[in-house]
């Protein structure tokens, strides 16, 4: 597999990043932290717009790395299509048609109109499209949502989809937003104070409950399954994945998705209840057990090829006797659907 | 007895090309005053302020020392050409220039100042050099201080008067601008000339601050 090599080493006063790494030059990789670990900084060394950056003098233009702002930072006085063709014209290489990137983000109405008029989901549609029509080599995607309107995060969110399962470009996708990296990444590396900590297939990194970063709200577990049915008279559907079945309220239209199971979600059992209210118990092992806080505790679940995290309290455990290797049953109050 | 309009052509003409320069290179000094980390900037901002705060006499004076035929730069055109820059057009336009050049740099400073930081990096990240940059977003974004710089370095190069005065301004046809010309007609119990040269001058400098506040308030609408 193709990789894409990453070596940062940047000084500041109260701060630094050193990072060397490298990524799979395909999908995108999430860049997971909290605020001030570096995400922000790491992706302007990449980009070549961080100025105390010492190396790598190759100018920002020729770099020919797409980056998306925060903000979408569409040029005012220009129209739609002109912030599009912007990038366009100024790389060499033909690049793909307009219309196609602005169908993919289903833009092709917003093209004559001023950036000004557009709403901020809209805009960083187009802010999207006008890095896919310089055809980059990378793509750098820094926080793109956090400036849009929670209500309308639903706006941008399918094309990121979108982009993931159409664009051959490699992408870095830097969040502090747990769900986004979860449903939009494919490999991921996260950061604390300027230092990777973990990285990998993001199936891994997430099973890996020793983090601090992805302790609390952020625990929990990812993984792929395809549908297998859908019961019209409960209005559930059943998608299969290598650790079994999960049954999930509503119906949805991929075949194949990402579920998201977080670790407040499942609980454990030494045997199967067969009166809960609960429709998903399974089978697990039990891989690695946490300290998570002083109450519980983090338990790694292996269910055939598949993991999940559950979290649950210290004195459960002791009540449980719950030891590396026991075989339990995991109860899944709720799984999360992504795709 | 015909007025002479001589003076209010030679004043219009002075003002144009003192723009024109002004412009061409007070937007990179601009643009560099407005960017840079330099710890020289504060200097070169306080060097560039200080005709606001001198008195013309004082510029004029110093600016007669050098641009004459013996002072450092005028020596050097007098070997270069063969005339003195010291009453002659081209030394008034050197002095204008001077004289308005915070007026011309402090619109467009302002305005590159204003401009969304990311909005250049944006530029960059998506091949534009930096002077591409420049031209293609950061100027036109700053349309509105160009305007003010031109507007404003056009009229008060159009109403000075010390500075021309000391540097050799009252060659008929050559350096005598219309502030002289009012002067000399005074001077000479003139009043009526000099009445309509004023009034003259008093109503193209409210056209052309209203001409430049009527564009600004259209472009804030928008």
């Amino acid at each position: 597999m193709m990789t894409i090599a990453l070596k940062h080493a940047v000084r500041f006063a109260d701060f630094n990043l050193d990072i060397e790494t490298e990524i799979p030059a395909q999908g995108i990789t999430g860049v997971f932290g909290a605020s001030g670990s570096g995400k922000t900084t790491l992706l302007r060394c990449i980009a070549g717009l961080e100025q105390s950056a010492p190396h790598d003098r190759t100018p920002v233009h020729r770099r020919r790395i797409g980056f998306v702002f925060q903000q979408p930072q569409l040029f005012l006085h220009m129209s739609v299509r002109k912030n599009i063709e912007y990038g366009l014209h100024r790389n060499a290489k033909s690049g793909p048609a307009i219309d196609d990137i602005a169908a993919m983000l289903d833009i092709n109405n917003l093209l004559d109109r001023a950036p000004r008029s557009l709403s901020g989901g809209e805009a960083q549609r187009v802010s999207i499209a006008r890095v896919l029509c310089q055809s980059p080599r990378l793509i750098l995607m820094d926080e793109p949502l956090s400036a849009v309107d929670e209500r309308r995060r639903n706006d941008v969110l399918p094309y990121l989809d979108r982009l993931h399962t159409e664009s051959a470009v490699p992408i870095i996708y830097v969040s502090h937003n747990i769900d986004e990296i979860c449903r939009l990444s494919d490999h991921l590396l996260v950061l604390d104070d300027g230092k990777v900590v973990a990285e990998g297939e993001l199936q891994q990194v997430l099973a890996m409950t020793n983090l601090p970063q992805l302790a609390g709200q952020n625990a929990g577990a990812v993984v792929s399954a395809v549908q297998a049915e859908y019961d019209v008279h409960d209005d559930l559907t059943a998608f299969d994945f290598p650790g079994g079945r999960l049954w999930v309220t509503g119906r949805y239209a991929s075949s194949k998705v990402r579920l998201r199971v977080r670790a407040s979600d499942v609980s454990l059992s030494l045997s199967k209840a067969e009166s809960s209210t609960i429709l998903n118990i399974l089978p697990a092992e039990i891989r690695r057990i946490e300290t998570e806080s002083a109450a519980t505790l983090l338990v790694s679940l292996q269910l055939g090829e598949a993991g999940l995290v559950a979290r649950i309290t210290r004195r459960s455990s002791q009540a449980l006797n719950l030891r590396i290797g026991d075989r339990v049953f995991a109860q899944i109050k709720s799984v999360t659907v992504r795709r | 007895m015909t007025l002479d309009l001589g003076p209010l052509f030679i004043s219009a003409q002075l003002a144009v090309v003192t723009t024109v320069i002004l412009i061409v290179l007070g937007a990179p000094l601009a643009w560099w005053l407005a960017q840079t980390r330099s710890r020289w900037q504060p200097v070169v901002q306080a060097v560039v302020a200080m005709p606001i705060v001198l008195p013309p006499t004082v510029l004029g004076f110093y600016l007669l020392v050098v641009l004459g035929p013996y002072g450092a730069i005028g020596s050097w055109w007098v070997r270069l050409t063969g005339d003195a820059l010291t009453f002659s057009f081209t030394g008034l336009v050197i002095a204008s220039c001077i004289y308005s050049l915070p007026f011309a740099i402090q619109p467009m400073q302002n305005a590159f100042e204003s401009l969304p930081r990311g909005n250049l990096e944006a530029a960059w990240t998506l091949g534009a050099s930096r002077l591409d940059a420049f031209l293609s977003v950061a100027v036109p974004l700053s349309a509105r201080g160009f305007v003010s710089a031109m507007v404003l370095s056009f009229a008060h190069t159009l109403g000075e008067f010390g500075v021309v005065l000391m540097v050799g301004g009252n060659i008929p046809g050559e350096t005598r601008v219309v502030s002289i010309a009012i002067f000399n007609h005074v001077e000479t119990l003139n009043y009526a000339a000099a009445h309509t040269l004023s009034l003259l001058l008093v109503a193209f400098a409210f056209l052309s601050l209203l001409a430049m506040f009527v564009v600004n308030r259209r472009w804030q609408r928008q």
